[in-house]
Order: C-alpha cells, then structure tokens, then sequence
C-alpha cells in the first residue's frame, strides 16, 4: 500500500531559501541545499523547491542549487517557478530535478504539459493549480500569487490537465492558503473526484489534526507545507507520527 | 570500481550521485573494456524496454552485459530490472537480457491508478545480500507502469499494490530492484552499500 506523503516546499530566490512575511516582506532563512538535507534527515518523502527568482541570472543560480542538492538529497525533488519551455523541462531535468512543477506557464499554454510528458514521461510533470472561491460557487484558477483571475474553472482544469499527460496536481487553496485553519477539503474532494492521478494538498494546514482530516477526508496523497515547517511550529517526525497514530499509511 | 552503464537513457546522474555519497567508487561509460575491468555493474534506465534494448544493441554491449554480470555483481534499476528478463510486453514483444528468466508485462491493478508511483513498502519473502540490515518496515520509492512476472524463488521482497509486485529480485549475483534505491532515502542507501558489500 502507497504511503501518504509529506512534502516541505521551499521557496528559494536568488539561491537562497526565502519566506514571505504577508506579501510585505521576504526573509532569507537559510542554504536550500542544507535545508533540503535536513528535511530529507528527518523523513521528508518528497521536497519541492520553488524558484521565485524574476532574473536570468538567476535561473542558473537555481539550476545549481539544484545541481548541489542531488548530490545529498536521495528523495525525489520537485522543482517550479519560471518553468516555460521544454528546454526550462530539460535543464531543470538534468540539473537532478526528479519533477518539474509548472503553474501559470501550462494554463497560458497547456500543449507544454503533453509535449513535457511525451518527451520525458507523465512522472515527472506536475501541474500546479492555485484555486479560488468564485462567489457564485465553484472555483476559478488564478495565477501572480492570486492576483490575476485566469477565468477558468479549476476543476475542469485538473482533469484537463491529466488528460493532456499531467502525472501529478499540486492544489493550493488561495482562500486556506495562510490560515492555518486547515486544508481546503471542499476543493480537494472536487478535484480528487475527477481526477485518478495523484493530488498534493497544499494551502492552509497549522496543526497536526489538519494532516489527519486531509488525509480521511479526501483522497489526496500528499500534504504540502512551507513556513509550518520552516519556523519549526511543526516537524515532519511529529505530522508523521500524528498520522500514524490515526492509521494513515506513512513512511516513518 | 562499480561501472553505471551509461546507454542515453534517464536520469543516470542520481545513481552516480548516491554512490558517490556512500563512498562507492564508480564509473558512467558505455565502454565495454570498463564494464569488464569493473567489480560491479549497474544498468539505471528510466524509458520503455524496446527503446532501451535498442540503444543497448546500438552501442554493441548485449554480448558483454550478459558474459559479465555472471562474473560480478549486477544490479539492474526500474527499467534496468526488467530488462534482465527474456521478455519484454511494452508496446511490442522484445527480447530482454535473458539473465533471469521471466518476463515484463503491464500492470493491471483494479481501481488503483497507473504508473504505481510513490513510496510502498517491502515485504521480504526471500532474504538476499541486498537485504541485509532491513527493518520489516521499509519504503521505498517506486515509479513504473510494467512488472516482472517471475517464479517466487527469483523474488527477494515485492510490494502490494492490488497484486503482489516484485520489487527486488536475484539469481546468483544477479539482482535487480524495480524501485529506485538512489531515490529512496536511507533505506535506498542502505541497499547500495550491501551491494557495495559484495564487490
């Protein structure tokens, strides 16, 4: 039986892990090299990194945090953020990335998603959707941190988006999205339920009981979470723990 | 010296990457001479079997893999395991390696979804040197779409996933692991370094 897995995402600009304080300011907190050793030390069953680097420059700074990373890191490792091109796919691929994420990039231009899978297999595209309550129900997809409605519904968009050859949805709830009141179980049950490919959980969680209501309450199979782990208000020893407890298949 | 054969396909770097971190010396070539002066061998691959098998024949190294991986340690990886099987069923009927017999056919598991990716657990049925020192509680990270259809004897460990899956087999000194151990944490690790026991 699959374990259910937690994932840490970091955020990483300009080579260095970085965190948003309320979209005001961002603060470095640490080497995403050794942050990623340390999440991988403790049982972190994935680690994502996300480039919100805007330059060129540096892109090639991420490629080699990249680079580095698989040379210590022995789980697989998610990167996105600026993903655009089949060649962004290849380098990011060759650099030791196991995945690629991409996000706004695939919904301006989804034939990136079935030429990414043709050329390197469903396993390694991941297809990112921030989603959004629109006040008339439903959800819609918006892109730029929330700030631009792309006008489509984010359910049809998932199973778009496998069928164009996506392996993986990562889902973030822009409405539970730094809360800490606990993942978006309405909108996962709307997109596990259409969809048979994996869904990361992402957006919202605070506690240990978040992980376990995720996990009993929708069919996702995996948890995502950033500044929780980062600040340490939780560790994935004790979320792995937790879940256990609750007999949710885990990899401790 | 463990020769990573090289042959275009996957990524090949992850399992240099992981032996390196263990201290294991290691070799990526597509050389034949370096595949017989090694200790060991390990065929990676990610991809569909025929392709592999073509770039395998291209390259002139089916006759060597086969004399030498009875000569040495061998371990196959994902597709690098099913290939040392006869029979390939991806796509097309293939000739596999031969190394062990049995063959690759796609798994159908009900209501369970293809590729099995992710981190499943190891139930050992016959311990192998690759197994020393495992607990009765390891995961390790899978991604494949196909299986090995072998008899019980040639199955170290397998893992459920709506059947019984092979997951580490072996004959002799020849093993191969449907997951990846360089993807799979301290466990992944820990099979490396037996398999660096062996040379």
């Amino acid at each position: 039986m699959i374990a259910k897995r937690i994932i840490p995402c970091l955020d990483v600009r300009d080579g260095k892990v970085v965190k948003g304080i309320n979209f005001v300011g961002i603060k470095e907190v640490g080497d995403p090299v050794e942050c990623a050793a340390m999440y991988d030390e403790q049982g972190a069953d994935e680690i994502v990194f996300l480039d919100i680097t805007a330059t060129h420059e540096g892109r090639g700074t991420m490629l080699e945090v990249v680079r580095n990373t698989a040379k210590k890191v022995f789980v697989p490792l998610t990167v996105g953020g600026g993903i655009k091109t089949i060649d962004d796919f290849r380098d990011t691929l060759r650099a030791g990335a196991d995945k690629v994420s991409v996000n706004s990039s695939a919904v301006r231009n989804p034939e990136l998603i079935s030429q990414a899978a043709d050329i390197f297999g469903s396993q390694c595209v991941v297809v990112a959707i921030d989603a959004k309550r629109r006040p008339d129900g439903g959800f819609t997809v918006v892109v730029n941190g929330g700030r631009i409605d792309m006008g489509i519904d984010a359910v049809q968009w998932a199973q778009k988006a496998e069928s164009l050859g996506a392996g993986e949805i990562l889902l973030t709830s822009m409405d539970t999205d730094g809360t800490k009141k606990g993942f978006d179980i309405e909108l996962l049950n709307a997109v596990c339920g259409v969809v048979k490919i994996p869904v990361i959980a992402s957006g919202g969680c605070g506690t240990l009981e978040h992980f376990s209501e995720v996990f009993e309450q929708t069919k996702a199979s995996a948890a995502l979470a950033a500044s929780l782990f980062h600040y340490k208000e939780l560790t994935v020893p004790q979320v792995k723990a937790h879940l256990k407890e609750k007999n949710i298949p885990v990899r401790i | 010296m463990i020769a990573i054969i090289d042959y275009g396909a996957g990524n090949i770097f992850s399992v240099k990457n992981a032996l390196d971190f263990i201290g294991l010396e290691n070799i990526l070539t597509d050389k034949k001479s370096d595949i017989e002066n090694a200790d060991g061998i390990i065929l990676p691959g990610v991809g569909a079997f025929p392709s592999a098998m073509n770039m395998l024949k291209e390259k002139d190294l089916i006759k060597t893999i086969r004399e030498q991986a009875y000569q040495k340690p061998f371990l196959g990886i994902c597709l690098g395991m099913q290939l040392i099987f006869e029979k390939g069923f991806e796509f097309e009927e293939t000739e596999g390696l031969s190394l062990i017999e049995g063959t690759v056919e796609k798994m159908e598991p009900k209501d369970l979804s293809i590729p099995h990716i992710g981190w499943n657990k190891l139930e050992i049925l016959n311990p192998c040197p690759l197994t020393n020192g495992l607990s009765e509680n390891e995961y390790v990270y899978f991604v494949h779409s196909y299986k090995a259809v072998c008899r019980d004897e040639y199955i170290s460990a397998y893992c459920e996933y709506g059947e019984k899956v092979p997951a580490l087999v072996f004959k002799g000194n020849i093993f191969g692991a449907q997951f990846h151990p360089e993807k799979s944490g301290k466990t992944g690790l820990k099979i490396l370094k037996n398999f660096g026991e062996m040379l």
